[in-house]
């Protein structure tokens, strides 16, 4: 919301402040001042001055000389305005001063400087502006020229040597506000005001409104019937006839000005008018086209149609609220009017009307109807019905006072029910205890006086104004109390009272040890969206039937691809492997930590499980062990001794079939790993292999420990014994590495794999492989025989999978 | 005799002597020790001669081929230690290296900005005796909205802000929803922090993301007041951005928290002094904050007149944006490692 310094001034004659200080102190008693604008900040000595005399130009004959009265003196000021007359009066920079802008309305920030100079030979001390050169346009100065000077008007009161910034209205500041949607009240000038003089200690002095109107009465013009009060809680209506559209006096057009509305005419400037003043939308229809003098606030019916005053024909749902009249509607509650029952230059007789509407379904119909108005943001809000009577009641209070109409005496109300008024008990003791201060009641009845908040001392109650919809208990008054004693000056404590550990749950833990391993093996963190296309199985080449595919929707997706959640992280991971790949990044480790979601049951009735997913991926220069080093490291640091099972059996599409596992745990599935499918990789733009595990950290956390003992360095020396074998390649190191582990005995300490070859000297269909044996007793140092037994019965083992010894 | 064997050693120590002195490796070295020391050896043989000794002179003259014995082994120790040291010297000497050269490249990972700033604030907060919390990121209506005081017709529930899954299931829009569920477990005291994702309905661009972060504080107890609150922000912004850094509180308006407030810190880039950071204004807005609404309160079982309690939400983009000064916000969620190797 936008106003003008002057404008609140109306309301608040005692307020002085300099903009950044009006600015500080309102935004630190509760109405943010987000900034503001200074529509003399590039303006500089300005006066009115009177064209006494014109002389064509000698040298152009688009120029002429003026001789020009700026009070003291009368200086010579060369111009090719084409609308300057002998006589004019017009506000003219001297030399020295500064204008904003150009007279084609652009803008130059800081102004720009004017001085005394020659125009095609011809001395110039200064220049007559435009308006659009002061920084505003005809739309804002409606009686400004098309093009050429402003004139103006000669009506005595302002005279050569005069301030014209003053004159135009231009010394002023235009303030922005951001209004929190409790504080529907300051959503008006009058509710800012009111915090203004609250916050500076002034008075505030609102609009006196008197009684209006003639001997008749409203009634014998117009009835109004509520049929869905539950969308109208009240409406107002009065009558004014012998309408005269003219043009609204200056002070008027100046402040809606200054709040960025265009002054149109007395009635149009006065309705805006009002609706700022009070924040009360009003709307007037031509009560001659309104058949059987009968208004009727319904609900539409499905399907309707109306066409708006802005020409376009709308289709309405039996959940938009309606103004009618005998035969039809007239205007859409609270949005805008029907171009049936508009305002035009022939209006005799003008039927007004001050509403009040369901905010949430003026919102709700606003954004379906896809029409969003001054009036139906207003609305939307949900304003206080008790305003309603007062907004228009002022307005034909205007009506008279600028002779736009004759005023029919008296009302039209409907008002179902009155709204009720709020009382909230006064508990000093607690609004301290809330806020940690020690202030009095006295004082605090002092802070709810200038903003209406009445004590019944009877009852030891906070009567709350109708206004103020946000008061309903002890904290709202705290908060009252806090703003005007001073957020500031509130003290800083810490809390007292029981002391507390500060921890941090066990699964987190395992999820910082799971990122340290993964950056110190040169992965770096990722992170990606939640969301994503249903069409990354495709991409995936996950089948048709596959469970993956059982995703939750989003109902309202930002499109379709962020229209489901994802219940695998392989499509992120890939997303970002291929956008470093384009980038021509090389050799990228990327991890990342997320979830994914999995429901229950769809469509979704309770929670889905959400599982965090330790998700790593890589392209460059190393391999699948490479990742399976990267797994083992992490396990190892989780402290889960048991060897891992890592088994070749499922064939998961997007991955390489022949380089891929599942990875086990103690027999329960915890993730996989694998290098992506080249078909995949490709079509994520990934050139070359490229690797990914997966590691569901809900089935890693069980398992997960940080205890450790220390069980003494061994005193008795190891032996170590290498074994060179040919072996069938089909046979796989793992049941090589189980065969030695269990026949090696106790004393086994060790079993590494150090040497696979293929080639040159094996025979096809055999793979060479050297494991190194280590053995070691804890209580004596082992002997050439124990040794042979042991290996001896390794060696069985191995002869029985059919593995001979290399020579 | 005696003279005979005194010049016998003397001419050996002699001998030995000189060819020591002359020696210029190890390997002559031990040439010297096997000749004069070893098995075969002149002094060795010396020392055979003793049978041919009067049994009576036989000490002496055993002490006399030791002393010899034990000179040149001195002797040769000396001459030993020179040569090794001179050899090291040597050797040393050779192994100059170039200490300009670059040092090798150890990959180690990088974190994302994101994490470090939330690292940095749950060490903060752990410290002030804060327990993490998580909750879940696809919520119930109930939790993100009804016990937060944001009633069904609220703006906020619009379709234009809140990604539904259906009429009850959400996409969380804040973390305060696991405010309600501490709550309602009911163990009091309580000192949490919940950080985690969110979603809004926003556009990808350089200021907006549909998902983003936050971290969520609760601290309830008998006697927590806004003075608390205060206290426990400012010292949170001195941890986080500096021990010179001011605070300033605004009045605000959340659904759920009474007295509300926004915090402001002083630009810890330009310490208030304004630049482009704080837009000029020397203050930068970090968080929202309050004390928990009664209603809420009375949502989640809590007695509030028994009970209060304040709550606050940072936003953790914000401030990673603003500390690793990221312009653009895409770039959090594009995970180009140029980028995540900045950190």
């Amino acid at each position: 919301m936008n106003t003008s310094y002057s404008w609140i001034k109306y309301y608040v004659p005692g307020l002085e402040a300099n903009a950044q200080e009006y600015m500080d102190k309102m935004t630190l008693s509760g109405t943010k001042v987000e900034g503001y604008t200074k529509l003399d900040a590039d303006l500089d000595k300005i006066v009115v001055g009177r064209i006494v005399k014109i002389d064509t130009h000698p040298d152009a004959d688009k120029l002429v000389v003026c001789q020009v009265d700026v009070g003291a003196e009368t200086v010579q000021i060369v111009t090719g305005a084409p609308n300057a007359f002998e006589g004019a009066l017009v506000p003219v920079v001297l030399d020295g001063g500064r204008v904003a802008g150009g007279h084609d309305g652009s803008k130059t920030a800081g102004g720009i400087e004017i001085k005394a100079g020659k125009l095609r030979g011809v001395e110039s001390y200064g220049m007559m502006c435009s308006i659009e050169e002061l920084g505003s346009t005809k739309d804002f100065y409606p009686e400004a020229p098309e093009n050429g000077l402003y004139i103006f008007e000669d009506n005595g009161k302002v005279k050569p040597g005069d301030d014209a910034i003053e004159a135009l209205g231009l010394h002023n500041t235009v303030f922005e506000y951001e209004i929190t949607s409790n504080r529907v009240d300051c959503y008006s000038v009058l509710g800012i005001a009111r915090e203004a003089a609250a916050t500076f200690g002034k008075d505030f002095v609102p609009p006196e409104v008197r009684e209006t109107g003639n001997d008749e009465s409203t009634s014998d013009y117009i009835s109004v019937r509520i049929d869905d009060p539950d969308l109208c809680p009240r409406f107002c209506a009065r009558v004014v006839k012998n309408v005269k559209i003219a043009p609204s006096p200056k002070w008027m057009q100046r402040c809606l000005s200054a709040s960025g509305i265009r002054p149109i005419n007395n009635l149009v400037d006065i309705t805006n008018f009002v609706m700022e003043e009070y924040g009360q939308p009003m709307h007037a229809y031509d009560l001659d086209t309104i058949s059987g003098r009968q208004i009727i606030v319904r609900r539409a019916r499905d399907g309707e149609k109306f066409t708006t005053l802005d020409g376009q024909e709308r289709e309405l749902d039996s959940e938009m609220l309606m103004i009618c009249d005998g035969e039809k509607p007239v205007g859409l509650a609270g949005i805008m009017g029907g171009e049936n029952s508009m305002i035009t230059d022939n209006v005799h007789t003008m039927l007004f009307e001050a509403a009040n509407f369901n905010g949430t379904n003026i919102r709700l119909s606003s954004k379906r109807v896809g029409l969003r108005t001054e009036a139906s943001g207003k609305f939307e809000k949900g304003l206080d019905p008790e305003n309603a009577k007062a907004a228009i009641d002022r307005a034909c209070q205007l009506i008279e006072d600028l002779g736009a109409g004759e005023v029919v005496g008296g009302i039209v109300d409907v008002y179902p029910e009155a709204k009720k008024e709020e009382r909230v008990a006064l508990d000093p003791a607690k609004i301290n205890e809330i806020l940690g201060t020690d202030v009095s009641k006295e004082q605090m009845l002092e802070y709810f006086k200038p903003l209406e908040l009445e004590y019944d001392e009877q009852t030891n109650e906070i009567i709350v104004p109708s206004f103020r919809q946000d008061i309903h208990c002890t904290a709202d008054l705290a908060e009252e109390v806090a703003r005007f004693y001073g957020y500031d000056n509130i003290g800083a404590t810490l809390p007292s009272g029981e002391a507390t550990t500060g921890k941090k749950p066990f699964d987190l833990i395992v999820q910082d040890t799971a990122r340290e391993v993964a950056e110190y093996c040169g992965f770096s963190q990722s992170m990606c969206y939640s969301f994503e296309s249903p069409k990354v199985y495709d991409k995936l080449l996950i089948p048709e039937d596959d469970e993956l595919r059982r995703a939750i929707e989003i109902l309202n997706p930002l499109g379709e691809d962020f229209s489901i959640m994802r219940t695998t992280s392989l499509n992120g991971m890939l997303t970002s492997l291929g956008t470093n790949y384009s980038h021509r990044n090389k050799n990228v480790h990327l991890y990342e930590l997320g979830n994914v979601y999995i429901p229950k049951e769809l469509p979704l009735k309770e929670l889905p499980d959400e599982r965090m997913q330790l998700t790593l991926g890589f392209y460059g220069e190393e391999d699948f062990f490479t990742m399976k080093g990267v797994v083992e490291e992490l396990f190892s640091k989780l402290g889960m001794k048991e060897r891992a099972v890592y088994s070749s059996e499922n064939r998961r599409p997007y991955l390489h079939p022949g380089r891929q596992a599942d990875i086990f745990y103690k027999d329960v599935f915890v993730g996989y790993l694998g290098e992506v499918h080249p078909m995949v990789a490709s079509s994520y733009g990934i050139g070359g292999r490229a690797y990914i595990a997966v590691l569901d950290m809900p089935s890693i956390v069980p398992f997960a420990t940080y205890d450790r003992k220390y069980e003494g360095i061994a005193k008795y020396p190891a032996v170590n014994r290498d074994l060179s074998m040919v072996v069938r390649k089909e046979i796989t190191a793992a049941s090589i590495e189980d065969m030695i582990r269990q026949r090696g005995g106790k004393t086994l300490e060790s079993v590494s794999l150090f040497d696979v070859y293929e080639g040159d000297q094996i025979a096809e269909g055999f793979k060479s492989m050297a494991y190194s044996i280590v053995f070691r007793s804890k209580e004596r140092t082992l002997t050439d025989e124990d040794i042979s037994k042991s290996m001896k019965k390794i060696l069985n083992g191995l002869e029985s999978m059919g593995i001979k010894l290399r020579e | 005799m005696t003279n005979e064997i005194n010049s016998r050693l003397q001419d050996i120590l002699e001998d030995a002597g000189q060819s020591l002195n002359n020696a210029g490796s190890l390997e002559a070295l031990n040439e010297i020790r096997v000749r004069v020391l070893g098995k075969k050896g002149r002094l060795t043989e010396v020392l055979k001669s003793m049978k041919d000794v009067a049994p009576e002179e036989r000490p002496a003259f055993g002490q006399l081929v030791n002393d010899a014995r034990k000179a040149i082994e001195t002797r040769l120790d000396e001459i030993r230690a020179e040569l090794e040291r001179k050899l090291l010297e040597e050797k040393l000497a050779q192994e100059v290296i170039d200490v300009t050269l670059p040092g090798k490249k150890i990959n180690t990972g990088h974190k994302h900005p994101n994490t470090i700033a939330l690292e940095e604030l749950e060490r903060i907060f752990i410290g002030m005796g804060y327990e993490v919390v998580s909750g879940p990121e696809i919520e119930y209506d109930l939790y993100n909205f009804e016990k937060l005081n944001i009633p069904a017709d609220h703006p906020a529930k619009d379709e234009q802000d809140t990604f539904y899954i259906n009429k009850e299931i959400v996409l969380r829009t804040q973390t305060s929803p696991c405010q309600a569920r501490v709550m309602e477990k009911g163990k009091l005291p309580i000192r949490m922090i919940s950080p985690g994702r969110v979603f809004r309905s926003d556009e990808v661009d350089a200021t907006h993301s549909p998902s983003f972060h936050q971290i969520e504080g609760l601290v309830v107890d008998k006697h927590i007041t806004f003075a608390d609150l205060k206290g426990t922000l400012e010292e949170f912004a001195k941890e986080l951005f500096g021990e010179d850094t001011k605070t300033k509180f605004r009045p605000h308006h959340f659904p759920f928290t009474e007295p509300s407030a926004e915090m402001d810190v002083s630009c810890f880039k330009c310490h208030g002094k304004g630049c482009r950071f704080c837009k000029g204004e020397g203050w930068i807005e970090i968080l929202g904050c309050g004390m928990v609404h009664p209603h809420v309160f009375e949502m989640c079982g809590i007695d509030p007149e028994e009970y209060q309690g304040f709550a606050f939400g940072v936003g953790l983009e914000r401030i990673a944006l603003l500390k690793y000064e990221i312009d653009d916000m895409r770039l959090l969620y594009e995970n180009d490692i140029r980028f995540l190797e900045t950190f």
